[in-house]
């Protein structure tokens, strides 16, 4: 019922973005874009914090690094569409992989300071390692991608519908997962994590795994957000952007999936339209936080009243 | 690498950590007794240093600072949690939202106030200068950190190991349901614990705004160490906090002058070192 419901209102999002994106000026058609490459964020986030119950705060940390790989490639080396996906997939991966060794051992809240400290290692990489990631100045001038499609990714419409593509892509893969066997484990880890394991679950591994499977697709949105922005800096690695991701997350819906990547969308947009207005889009942003939290209905939050132990 | 450089980088190392001990000790306290995961505590920090700003402008006095910094920060700490974060009680993911929430506010209210240039606390003229001893020479800026930092983490220690009250902190961090059923009124231990916690945050921020200074984005930039102190000593565990602090400043102050660029990464690799070994953290009870 419930994941009908998601893949209806997600499907209907996307089939009316894609649909009005002709008829959309510049600015509009790239917060469009932006939404749904955040989206892809937000739904590698709920693989965890949704599905399994572990509420990580350091995801802009593989969403950064591959951005970052895609931004050295794309600039200093001057490669290609195919060797910066892979690359920055691979290195997310990778981050996700040794990052996971630490965090998994963890659980609950402090699984959330570990996830935490761990991202701030890349950001302080990201901050400090001048010579590779030109520091605080970010790395600029990301070229948009040649895919050899007879349309140029330069210009805002096709962009848009490349970004889209992907986006489905993501939503459609991350869709198996939850649904398949694993996925369901998963969710019984979030559970009762004792009583799989008295099952006979690898709980570790399920959980190790879904750790860096969450982490391959943040970088996946990472590497597209890289192509999209054509800037990389310390900004995208930092605590706010995954702080954000979870309230992304919290306010469309835990373990939902479509629930989330409409909740990236509904904050792009309100940080957009705010910041369009008042200078103060800090404050509303805050104030915003505290808001869902206080005033969200049950659902929105329901799946972690509990405190995870 | 000369002697000199060892023992001057050691002296800065072990100052830095006696101001990261202040921010962190309240922060592993409320983390123990509320399992709170406090975002907005290296915003107590900044603005316990503009608030010490602001009152050693009107009155010249560092000492005044020191205290009216430190108690409406504690006010905002209690305000914090008897009408928000109260409400959220176990709700692990609901206090993250909400404290960075704050976070925000803060930060952007702190831009409104006090404008985005940095600032310097004008330090009394006793703890100016420098000490020289055999020919090295240690400010008695850091000397005063040091011997503050040490006094009030002696305090604290008696607090909590020896009176009543301390007992009762104890009792609630280590089982809250526990606790409140032998008669501990633990919701009142927490709005005191957070209010201590926010007090001792604002009054390391008035105390580095001697020499780290006051400026936008101080908060955020010092929240991560409070959270590798907390993480190294591990959670609601004070001698955790104070070893952690000085094992972190000594360690970001060697990382910073031997490897400048990964400055970051030598202090959290030994953090995710300690992690792998010991999961709970240096003192942290299992």
């Amino acid at each position: 019922m419930k994941t009908h419901r998601g893949i209806l209102a997600g499907g209907a999002a996307v089939a009316v973005a894609a649909a009005i994106a002709p008829a959309l000026s510049a600015y509009p058609l790239t917060l469009l874009t932006q939404a749904a490459i955040v989206a892809v964020l937000a739904m590698s986030l709920d693989v965890l914090l949704g599905y399994t119950g572990l509420p990580s705060l350091g995801h802009a940390a593989y969403f950064g690094v591959a951005a970052y790989a895609v931004g050295i490639l794309a600039t200093d080396y001057q490669r290609g569409f195919v060797t910066c996906l892979v690359a920055g997939l691979l290195l997310a991966t990778l981050t996700a992989a040794v990052f996971g060794l630490l965090a998994i051992r963890a659980s609950g809240t402090y699984f959330l300071m570990i996830t935490l400290a761990l991202g701030m290692v890349v950001w302080g990489l990201a901050f400090r390692w001048v010579s590779m990631t030109k520091g605080d100045n970010g790395i600029a001038g990301v070229p948009r991608p040649e895919v050899g499609l007879p349309w140029s990714l330069g210009a805002p419409l096709p962009f848009f519908y490349f970004a889209l593509a992907a986006t489905l892509l993501a939503w459609a893969l991350l869709g198996l997962l939850v649904r398949s066997p694993f996925g369901m484990s998963l969710m019984g880890i979030r559970e009762s994590e004792s009583r799989m394991r008295a099952l006979g679950y690898n709980v570790w591994l399920h959980k190790y795994v879904a750790f860096v499977i969450s982490g391959a697709f943040a970088g996946f949105s990472g590497v597209f957000w890289a192509y999209y922005n054509g800037f990389v800096s310390p900004v995208d690695v930092q605590l706010v952007t995954s702080v954000e991701t979870l309230l992304m997350v919290a306010l469309g819906g835990p373990g939902t999936l479509a629930g989330p990547a409409l909740g990236a969308a509904a904050i792009v947009f309100l940080k957009n339209f705010v910041s369009v207005y008042t200078k103060r889009w800090l404050l509303i942003l805050g104030a915003v936080y505290i808001g869902v939290i206080l005033f969200a209905p049950r659902g929105v939050l329901g799946a972690f009243r509990r405190d995870p132990r | 690498m000369t002697l000199e450089f060892w023992i001057s980088q050691t002296f800065n190392g072990l100052s830095y950590g006696a101001l990261l001990f202040l921010l962190a000790s309240g922060l592993s306290l409320i983390f123990g007794v509320m399992r709170i995961v406090n975002l907005a505590h290296g915003s107590y920090f900044l603005l316990g240093g503009y608030v010490g700003l602001s009152v050693v402008w009107r009155t010249g006095s560092f000492a005044l600072a020191l205290v009216a910094g430190a108690l409406a920060i504690a006010l905002v700490g209690v305000g914090m949690e008897r009408l928000f974060l109260r409400k959220l009680a176990g709700q692990t993911l609901g206090q993250v939202l909400m404290t960075i929430g704050f976070a925000l506010i803060f930060q952007d209210l702190a831009l409104l106030i006090w404008g985005g240039d940095p600032y310097s606390l004008p330090v009394p003229t006793a703890l100016q200068g420098v000490l020289t001893v055999g020919g090295l020479r240690f400010p008695r800026y850091r000397l005063f950190i040091m011997v503050l930092a040490a006094a009030i983490g002696a305090l604290l220690w008696l607090a909590l190991d020896r009176t009543r009250i301390g007992a009762m902190i104890r009792a609630a961090v280590d089982d809250a349901e526990m606790a409140q059923g032998v008669g501990i009124r633990v919701p009142t231990v927490s709005m005191g614990v957070f209010a201590l916690g926010a007090f001792l945050a604002a009054l390391g921020g008035v105390i580095g705004g001697g020499f780290l200074g006051v400026y936008p984005g101080l908060d955020f930039e010092i929240l991560p160490y409070a959270f590798v102190v907390v993480i190294v000593g591990g959670l609601g565990s004070l001698p955790g906090a104070m070893v952690g602090s000085l094992l972190v400043g000594l360690l970001d102050n060697f990382g910073k002058a031997l490897f400048p660029e990964l400055a970051y990464f030598t202090l959290f690799a030994p953090m995710a070192l300690i992690l792998a070994l010991r999961p709970t953290g240096l003192f942290g009870r299992t």
